[in-house]
């Protein structure tokens, strides 16, 4: 049956199974390739977007529980104040290295500096403890997300 | 392709053999490099067989682009790498384009591999030497050029911001303006490279050019390719290496919404579909019947019995010096243990995947290799079709460590596209990724030394079985029953060790395939010879420290970085009760490298790594920033396998499956980490893969001075160091 979803501010009409992951219709239907698959199950974070601003993991996330809901994913969140600053910091540091996590890095720290501008350590390894990068960029990430919490705001 | 639309009208061979300049048909300057003869110049090649596998162009709008048998896999080669030339051209980095080379064997072969492949922390230390001499040959011939049309003397210009200047008219032109005219210009017998105080680039912390698109979503994966019409796949292979499928009910799988099609090969069954999503379900309500053939009972504890038996009969040998049967008999004291090191998957973030579209007589394939040209001959052979018929488009890699060195990932997906009408993209699930891997070996050491009355080493025997990687992957690598991969680490010690003995036996696991994994050898070997020296520390009474420096009279650049890092970490400074520090010391991949890890165990015996302090020579550095970036990540993979990484079977199938039961590290358990680069002007050395290996014994050492337990068998077992 066709569902009606927001991502990106888009309206899109998608005709799936009800119970078909948001991150296979962001894929495979609609060829936003920036949220990546990376276990099906919730454990590495790859498919993090957002929903109504809160990460959430897109592939255990059923095409028909988004409702009304606003998605948003890698493609956009340039466009968020806490999005923007983080991928600044992303880049002045060079986080990335095969890059493959990364978009689920990003959309983990624009929610948690979103709704945190200060986090403390604590707060970077609850809200980033789901989203492994098997590069080890950890350093990095959390060197990133200080200083996009520094970058004013 | 790349190269298509280039034609050398003229040529000129540099008489060093490696070098050929010419023209490009719209009048740029082309050199062309051959880069196995520039690293073995002794085997330099007459003319007539020049076989050129990098080339420079240097077109009429001044840009430089470099095409280069390398791949960027995260470890930052495509930045590096121009970073060479741009150096003696006196560019920018901004100025040079790099593209991905296409699959030829002959041409793209990895000067220290000897095929058309990125690993062994290599790229950099092929490519050292004739990149640098590449670039100054053009900025002579450029400057020739330039001096001719003005009538100077080339002595009185000089380079700069991709200009031939002459200061004392004041005149300037562009190397784009300059191109043609150099292209005809005689080949320097000799050019002079700049002296490294000189360098601008080269040492500095470049900006990686692939930075931007990995942070927006645009930069494109092989997951990411979408032709046309494109169907999705997903697959389930013999859960026992070896097995069959004896038969499918597809029924209901073909009910479901968005499936088109099912595909039977001899040993898979694959879900085509419109997507992942639908892909998955046909997967799962797919009833299939296997024929678990011969390894249907296979354990791990099998192959570990199998490969303990092999260390107790002679193997090859790979290093003697002096007698140590003879001084062993007359040492004070004897130490003696067996060390085990287990198979383990690379789990790179994106799982395995590969689109192909067959048609009837060529077929073209997306995919992010390691080893591009090896999969377009086996991708060929899977296809019936001769390889100039099969087109490989290269695509960024999420995460290789030695996984796309490999090409079974590619003929799987031609055996289902040649039953597919149309392009198809076979995803492989993380569960079919983790189980069908071509694992890190598992090694079994049996090491043993005899120590004089003062404690110092006069004896080392080391024994150990494993599966040969390069007897598969490269048969020429693997002679008198050894290879380079197996033993590197385990010989050529840093230490002084006056009788030294080293054997290798190869006995391959039945049914496994076994391969190349970030530190390949080393992984194994720095294990267990730095713990042993430990070891070895703790019989003597001595410090762990003072004891390796004792040894390293023929070794100052390893007693440097051990020095160093010794000091940073505050070796030697109390801890509290529970933690310990544990060193390691290794020469391997070129560089020298040595870590001090401070862990903290709980009364449950969980080990947490606290901060990893590394000191690493590894000789000059191209850029620095890419150095600690990589050795950061090194140590976190060497981290995960210390804590995690196992891969075991049972019934001839692997037991793990996902992230939760192949566990990674993660942010909230990842170490500080502390890098400090010694400065050196040698050749640069490998840094991709050093960190690795170096961590895992500094973690099992660190766990010794706080529980006073070694470990001898890796990943670590909590239950071992629970306290009572």
């Amino acid at each position: 049956m066709a569902f009606e979803v927001t991502i990106n501010e888009d309206r899109h009409s998608i005709d799936v199974d009800g119970d078909t992951p948001l991150l296979w219709v962001l894929r495979d239907v609609l060829g936003m390739t920036g949220t990546k698959f990376g276990c099906g199950m919730a454990l590495c974070g790859a498919c993090t977007v957002h929903i109504n601003g809160e990460a959430v993991r897109s592939c255990i996330t059923s095409i028909d529980s988004i409702g009304d809901a606003k998605v948003t994913t890698i493609e956009a969140i340039g466009k968020t104040p806490a999005g923007q600053k983080i991928q600044a910091a992303w880049l002045d540091r060079e986080v990335p290295q095969c890059g493959y996590c990364q978009s689920g890095q990003i959309m983990s720290a624009s929610a948690l500096l979103a709704s945190n501008p200060r986090p403390t350590d604590s707060d970077i390894d609850d809200a980033m403890s789901g989203n492994v990068c098997r590069c080890g960029t950890y350093v990095r990430i959390r060197e990133a997300i200080k200083q996009a919490a520094q970058s004013g705001g | 392709m790349a190269l298509a639309h280039i034609d050398i009208t003229q040529g000129d061979l540099s008489r060093r053999g490696f070098l050929r300049v010419g023209a490009t048909v719209s009048g740029g300057l082309l050199l062309s490099l051959s880069l196995s003869f520039a690293s073995r110049e002794s085997e330099a090649a007459s003319s007539d067989n020049f076989e050129p596998n990098a080339f420079i162009r240097i077109g009429g709008d001044g840009q430089i682009v470099l095409t280069m048998p390398y791949v960027e896999m995260g470890q930052g080669t495509y930045t590096s790498i121009p970073m060479l030339i741009a150096e003696e051209l006196e560019v920018g980095l901004n100025q040079v384009r790099l593209e991905h080379a296409p699959p030829n064997e002959k041409l793209y072969v990895n000067p220290l591999l000897g095929v058309q492949a990125t690993g062994n922390s290599n790229a950099i230390r092929g490519a050292w030497e004739p990149l640098r001499k590449a670039g100054a040959t053009a900025r002579t011939m450029l400057i020739a050029a330039a001096a001719k049309r003005w009538s100077v003397d080339p002595s009185s210009c000089r380079v700069q911001n991709g200009e031939v200047h002459h200061q004392a008219s004041g005149r300037s032109l562009g190397y784009g303006a300059l191109a043609a005219d150099a292209a005809r210009m005689p080949v320097p017998e000799n050019v002079t490279l700049k002296k490294p105080a000189d360098f601008k680039l080269i040492g500095t912390p470049a900006k990686r050019l692939d930075t931007p698109a990995k942070i927006n979503g645009t930069a494109v994966y092989g997951i990411d390719i979408r032709p046309p019409g494109v169907k999705i796949a997903t697959l389930a292979q013999s859960p026992v290496f070896g097995g069959r499928v004896k038969r499918v009910d597809d029924t209901a799988a073909k009910a479901i919404n968005g499936v088109r099609q099912i595909v039977q090969l001899d040993d898979a069954v694959a879900v085509v579909a419109d997507h992942m999503g639908a892909a998955k379900k046909g997967l799962a309500a797919l009833k299939i019947e296997w024929d678990d053939g011969p390894h249907a009972n296979l354990s791990t504890s099998d192959i570990a019995r199998e490969l303990e038996s092999a260390t107790t009969k002679p193997g090859a040998v790979a290093q003697t010096i002096g007698d140590a049967d003879k001084a062993m008999a007359g040492a004070a004291t004897k130490l003696e243990a067996v060390y085990q090191a287990p198979f383990l998957a690379h789990a790179t973030m994106e799982p395995m995947n590969c689109t192909v579209y067959f048609r009837k007589d060529e077929c073209e394939i997306w995919i992010g290799s390691q080893a591009v040209a090896r999969v377009q001959a086996m991708a060929a052979k899977a296809a019936g079709l001769p390889p100039e018929k099969v087109m490989v488009h290269n695509q960024l890699i999420g995460g290789g460590f030695g996984r796309r060195l490999e090409a079974d990932g590619a003929v799987r997906a031609v055996e289902i596209a040649k039953q597919v009408d149309g392009p198809v993209k076979v995803v492989w699930t993380r569960e079919e990724d983790i189980q069908h891997d071509a694992y890190r070996p598992y090694w079994f050491d049996r090491i043993s030394a005899g120590l004089d009355e003062q404690g110092r080493p006069i004896a080392w025997n080391h024994r150990f079985a494993g599966s040969s990687v390069i007897a598969r992957w490269l048969p020429p690598g693997f002679a008198n029953g050894l290879d380079p991969d197996s033993t590197e680490g385990a010989i050529d010690l840093v230490y002084d060790l006056p009788n030294f003995h080293v054997e290798y036996a190869r006995v391959e696991p039945p049914g496994i395939t076994t391969g190349f994994w970030r530190s390949v050898g080393p992984s194994h070997n720095v294990f267990v010879t730095e713990s042993f020296i430990d070891e070895m520390a703790a019989v003597a009474k001595q410090d762990a420290v003072a004891y390796r420096r004792a040894l390293l009279g023929k070794s100052p650049r390893a007693k440097a970085v051990l020095d160093l890092a010794a000091e940073k970490a505050g070796w030697g400074q109390a801890l509290p009760k529970g933690s310990g520090r544990g060193v390691s010391l290794q020469f391997v991949f070129g560089s020298y490298m040595a870590q001090v890890a401070e862990v903290e165990v709980s009364k449950e015996g969980a080990v947490r790594v606290r901060r990893v302090v590394c000191a690493m020579d590894c000789g000059t550095v191209v850029n620095p920033n890419t150095v600690q970036a990589q050795i950061q990540s090194g140590i976190n993979f060497g981290v995960t396998a210390a804590l995690y990484g196992e891969i075991t079977l049972k019934n001839g199938r692997v037991e793990q499956a996902n992230f939760d039961t192949y566990q990674m590290l993660r942010m909230n358990e990842a170490p500080a980490i502390e890098v400090h680069v010694v400065g050196s002007s040698e050749p640069p050395g490998g840094m991709g893969e050093t960190g690795t290996s170096a961590i895992v014994p500094a973690i099992a050492n660190a766990v010794y001075a706080a529980t006073g337990k070694r470990l001898r068998k890796m990943p670590i077992d909590p239950a071992l160091l629970k306290q009572a």
